[in-house]
């Protein structure tokens, strides 16, 4: 209450000032600000950054209305000294006079007020450099806290999150009781907390804010906590002594305290002799090699670790070297010691406060990463849905092995890329290149049929080959068309981005977009077979062709269809797939191992199984990369591994067919 | 060669039963193989730069030593595509497991030798321990490690590594196989089941803590440890023994093949579940079969990868294991010459065509590089094999000799319609 009546007196004191300078052009009596500012001119006009702090704060703590813009101008380097008199004033360029010199024209600091024009070598410029700029900065924050735009009130706000100081502690309170803005208020208290668990005096307090953020997921809050957990390595003879700052005892040898860095600690404090290692070793008996002889033992019987200790020894001995420990003594020395970690950040209460907090953190930072894997592995299992459902038809269906699906999947992606080169809106052509890429594929797929697989149905294995064939030939065709560069397919804007949940969940739209489409496929796919009268008859087909021709279902007509329909899917999922990876030729191998798999473990013949296969190896493989995140080729190795072993159990896969059109 | 011929014949356990012929003579191709085979060593050495009059390049000796080697893979791929029926897409990572074998040995020695030379002149004798350290940064600092991992703990020995060429393809097969064929997973299935395999074990090797340097794979393999002999010399080493391996393995496989284990084979290829109603132990038959060829494939891989000079997981890629099928397939299954054939002339062809040295042919409008249509023009004749010519080029000399597929009256011909059955069997 207080401060604000100080304030108001001043800003009244201020505006009499004001007043009365304008009244006399002349005066000579200086305005308050300025009387502030000549105070400290000398730490001004010196201007480092190690001693303007006074200046700063004076003007930031005047309470002046002045006082804001003085430092505004200041910083942005529009605050001019007069030579002569060392008066501060704000100027403007006003040209050059007749004889080519620069113009300025000076206004008051305090009211603004134009003054004289002068020339410009009678002035010097005010050049504060970052460093100061940036003490500036964080003095003008209090004003702008009190901002009356939101947007000024925020971006003080993010000043702070970025760098923030101990006197902003006590702003932020005062200017939280004023805010109106429920948005900028919540986030002011947050940073308030923050600013405690930081700069708070007493322990209470800071553990009290730290006790508030448990499970909070925010970055900036473990950015906060982690420091305080700071701890310091010390060693002592014999047991670990008491100490109320005591973090954690330590093993020598240990993952955290390998035997070097904990011998290295006990010759930092003089408990142990330095040590030597081979490499020094070598060195100090090369440097006494004498007459082919280091300390009377021959050099050719040096060749192994035990001899070179005892010429070491004996070196010492003769005191032409230091004694030191060699590698081979440190376990006895290390023995006789114990390792234990104090807190040197803060006081042990509050770091244990934080300790705690932050497992709660981490416990929930678990959870939800749980929740973004499993987002991952859901979007992993539709692609991998999507590359495999036209493989479900043709192998699943039909019994038909089409080792160049993955060319299909190569060449709808391949069909996108040539829309986007004709339709440069992309949202438009990712809408054309869909059904091209089906168009494409259909026809692509019925001639296949029709020119090859047609003759070799019952002989499994040589479909097998004579796809394969297909499969080397189109792509070595699509390097010679495309050559051998990747290719882009761009996804329209509104696929871009990603939907961020919190700080730790988040999926982008494109895999949400392939999601939806893997979803779509299956509706299709259930709608044709189950609903149309195409799918009926590509079902009888299946069970038994003799018999379906016998109805007046045309079998050639049905598997050319069949074969058709999976291919033209395949192509769809091409664009799907080319939209977030790169189209190259080699595209749709990387997908044919997991597709068959897929298939295989889904059980032949049954869309659910395949969808069920999809899960499986999607979440499997995104499982095993969570247990070792580098590595994503070695969770492809186990994941085969996994699937080779799971075939023992359910040859048939997770659905298998059972009665008649198991046999089929 | 001639006299192993024999006394493998010798050998053979029904020879008590009333047969008059000895082993090859019941087998003319054998015999004819050998000696084309023999010829084309004895030529390609009086050809050589090494030891003859150096009309053949040291790296065409190269070439041919390693078809020899491509070659003997093939047969193993036929006698357990071609005769058991088991479209096996992993052959050659067993190729590649027992050239990773050997090449561990070269790296390792030739490192070794490289760097006690080089600590030879320092003011200390080095020991052991200084050296083994020597060698692990300089074979595993491309991969960023300076430490021998585990898997190197017979890297030193020769001895012990020769033994992995044999055991590591063979346990792999052994345990693959029987998790594989007692499932009953057959077909297409264990095509693709095969397939995984290949491409986990390629995958594996492609991490650079695998230990096997990641994708740099093993190099300077062409470098024996010890010999000063110039590569012309060495490569002629090579070609020898690879046909001395070539020799072997036809026999062997000519042997398998013959009597009353081929039959058994044959039967489970062209009706799996009669041979087992009969009594047969059919997931037996195709274990051993299957753990044989990976054998004869990790010693085809020993013998290449030196002349190759250099073995990385690409290699392995499921991709090179198809490839062996097309040879296979092209060359005309079921029969073992075939696939020598097939695998000889498909590889040498492909050398030449990729090599750049086939001419280009300018239609006006285009001009066909055969550098990139050289594996179009593949992947069509492959699928015009498969549609017209299931019998390979080795259907050429059935031509020849004028013998016919067996009139069958419009009866399905089963999964292999490249076999000669009924033939087979009355040999």
């Amino acid at each position: 209450m207080t401060r604000i009546l100080c304030t108001l007196i001043a800003s009244l004191l201020a505006c009499l000032a004001t007043l009365a300078s304008a009244q006399d052009d002349t005066a000579t009596d200086l305005s308050e600000i300025q009387a502030l500012l000549q105070q400290h001119r000398e730490i001004i006009e010196k201007s480092s950054r190690t001693t303007i702090q006074p200046a700063i704060d004076a003007l930031a703590d005047s309470g002046l209305p002045a006082a804001r813009e003085v430092l505004e101008k200041w910083q942005a380097r529009e605050m001019w000294q007069n030579e002569e008199t060392g008066l501060f004033y704000f100027v403007e360029e006003a040209g050059e006079d007749a004889d080519g010199e620069d113009l300025l024209k000076l206004f008051d600091i305090a009211t603004r007020e134009e003054l004289e024009t002068v020339l410009e070598d009678d002035m010097d410029q005010l050049k504060p450099n970052s460093g100061i700029r940036a003490l500036m900065g964080a003095a003008l924050v209090r004003f702008q806290l009190k901002d009356p735009s939101p947007i000024v009130r925020s971006g003080a706000l993010a000043a702070i999150e970025r760098d923030a100081e101990e006197s902003h502690l006590a702003t932020l309170r005062a200017a939280m009781g004023e805010e109106e803005n429920a948005a900028i208020q919540a986030r002011m208290q947050r940073l308030e907390r923050l600013l405690t668990i930081r700069f708070g005096e007493t322990d209470e307090e800071k553990i009290e804010a730290i006790e508030s953020f448990h499970g909070d997921l925010g970055v900036d809050v473990r950015a906060t906590l982690n420091p305080l957990l700071a701890t310091r390595i010390m060693a002592a003879e014999g047991e670990v002594p008491e100490d109320p700052a005591l973090a954690d005892e330590l093993k020598a040898g240990s993952e955290e305290l390998p035997y070097d860095e904990a011998y290295r600690i006990l010759v930092s404090n003089d408990l142990a002799p330095p040590l030597i290692n081979r490499n020094d070793q070598k060195a100090a008996l090369i440097a006494n090699i004498d007459n082919g002889k280091v300390a009377g033992i021959e050099v050719a019987s040096l060749d192994t670790d035990t001899a070179r200790d005892m010429a070491y020894d004996a070196l010492v001995e003769a005191g032409t070297v230091n004694a030191a420990a060699t590698e081979s003594e440190i376990d006895d020395i290390l023995a006789n010691f114990s390792f234990y970690t104090v807190y040197t950040a803060t006081s042990p209460q509050v770091a244990l406060a934080a300790a705690a907090a932050l497992q709660s953190i981490d416990t929930t930072v678990a959870v939800n990463q749980f929740l973004d894997l499993t987002l991952d592995a859901l979007s992993l299992a539709s692609i991998y849905f999507l590359a495999a459902i036209g493989l479900a038809i043709t192998f699943g269906v039909m019994r038909v092995i089409n080792m160049a699906h993955g060319e299909f999947i190569m060449m709808g992606a391949y069909t996108g890329y040539v829309v986007q080169q004709i339709v440069p809106d992309y949202t438009v052509s990712i809408a054309i290149a869909i059904p091209a890429a089906f168009v494409v594929t259909f026809a692509a797929g019925v001639a296949m049929e029709r020119l090859v697989i047609r003759h070799l149905y019952h002989r499994p294995l040589e479909t097998l080959l004579a796809t394969f064939g297909i499969s080397i030939a189109l792509q070595q065709l699509a390097k010679n068309i495309f050559g051998t560069q990747a290719r882009p397919l761009t996804s329209p804007d509104w696929l871009g981005g990603a939907m961020v949940i919190n700080d730790v969940v988040s999926i982008s739209y494109i895999r949400i977009a392939i999601f939806v489409l893997a979803l779509i496929f299956l509706g299709v796919f259930l709608f044709i077979m189950n609903r149309t009268r195409v799918g009926l008859e590509v079902r009888a087909v299946t069970q038994n062709p003799r018999m379906a021709a016998s109805m007046g279902i045309n079998p050639d007509r049905i598997n050319m269809l069949t074969f058709g329909l999976g291919s033209g899917i395949a192509g769809i999922a091409g664009v799907a797939i080319g939209l977030y990876a790169q189209v190259t030729s080699e595209l749709g191998q990387a997908y044919i191992v997991q597709s068959f798999m897929t298939v295989v473990v889904g059980g032949v013949g049954n869309i659910w199984g395949t969808l069920l296969g999809a899960t499986l190896i999607g979440f499997l493989q995104k499982f095993i990369e969570w247990f070792n995140p580098s590595n994503t080729l070695a969770a492809q190795t186990y994941m085969i591994i996994f699937i080779i072993i799971f075939i023992q159990f359910r040859p048939r896969g997770l659905i298998a067919l059972k009665g008649r059109a198991a046999e089929a | 060669m001639t006299d192993q011929t024999s006394t493998l014949s010798a050998s053979y356990p029904d020879g008590g039963a009333p047969r008059a012929k000895p082993f090859v003579m019941r087998h003319p191709s054998v015999l004819i193989f050998l000696a084309c085979l023999a010829i084309f060593t004895v030529g390609v050495t009086i050809l050589s730069e090494g030891f003859g009059i150096g009309v053949i390049s040291t790296s065409f000796i190269k070439t041919l030593g390693k078809t020899l080697c491509l070659c003997l893979v093939a047969l193993a791929m036929d006698l357990v595509w071609g005769y058991t029926g088991i479209l096996s897409l992993g052959h050659f990572a067993f190729f590649g497991l027992g050239g990773y074998a050997i090449g561990m040995w070269l790296m390792y020695e030739r490192t070794r030798l490289i760097v006690v030379d080089s600590m030879a002149n320092a003011a200390l004798p080095p020991t052991p321990q200084e050296i083994s350290d020597g060698i692990a940064t300089q074979i595993f600092g491309v991969v960023g490690a300076s430490e021998f991992p585990p898997v190197w703990a017979t890297a030193h020995s020769l001895p012990l590594q020769l033994l992995a060429v044999v055991l590591l393809p063979g346990l792999l097969a052994l345990v693959f196989g029987w998790l594989a064929f007692r499932s009953r997973v057959t077909g297409v299935y264990l095509s693709i089941l095969t397939q995984a395999m290949t491409l986990a074990l390629s995958l594996y090797l492609f991490q650079n803590d695998s230990g096997l340097r990641g994708n740099n794979g093993l190099s300077g393999l062409q470098n024996l440890p010890g010999v000063s002999a110039p590569q012309s010399v060495v490569s002629m080493w090579f070609l020898w023994g690879s046909a001395l391996a070539l020799g072997l393995g036809y026999v062997l496989c000519a042997w398998v093949v013959s009597g009353k284990f081929g039959s058994v084979i044959r039967g489970i290829r062209d009706d799996e579940a009669r041979v087992r109603f009969l009594g047969y132990s059919v997931e037996g038959y195709k274990l051993f079969v299957f753990t044989l060829t990976a054998v004869i494939a990790g010693i085809a891989g020993a013998l290449y990868y030196p002349q190759a000079g250099i073995i990385n997981p690409a290699e392995i890629a499921p991709i090179a294991s198809i490839y062996l099928a097309v040879w296979v397939a092209i060359g005309g299954r079921g029969r073992l010459y075939g696939a020598v054939i097939g695998a000889a002339f498909v590889s040498l062809v492909s050398t030449w065509f990729t090599g750049g040295q086939a001419p280009d042919i300018n239609l006006g409008f285009y001009t066909i590089h055969w550098v990139d249509w050289w594996l179009i023009l593949l992947g069509l004749s492959f699928v015009l094999v498969t549609l017209f010519f299931p019998k390979g080029i080795g259907g050429i000399f059935d031509i020849i000799a004028e013998r016919r597929t067996p009139e069958r009256h419009g009866a399905d011909l089963g999964p292999d319609q490249g076999s000669l059955r009924e033939q087979e069997a009355d040999e």
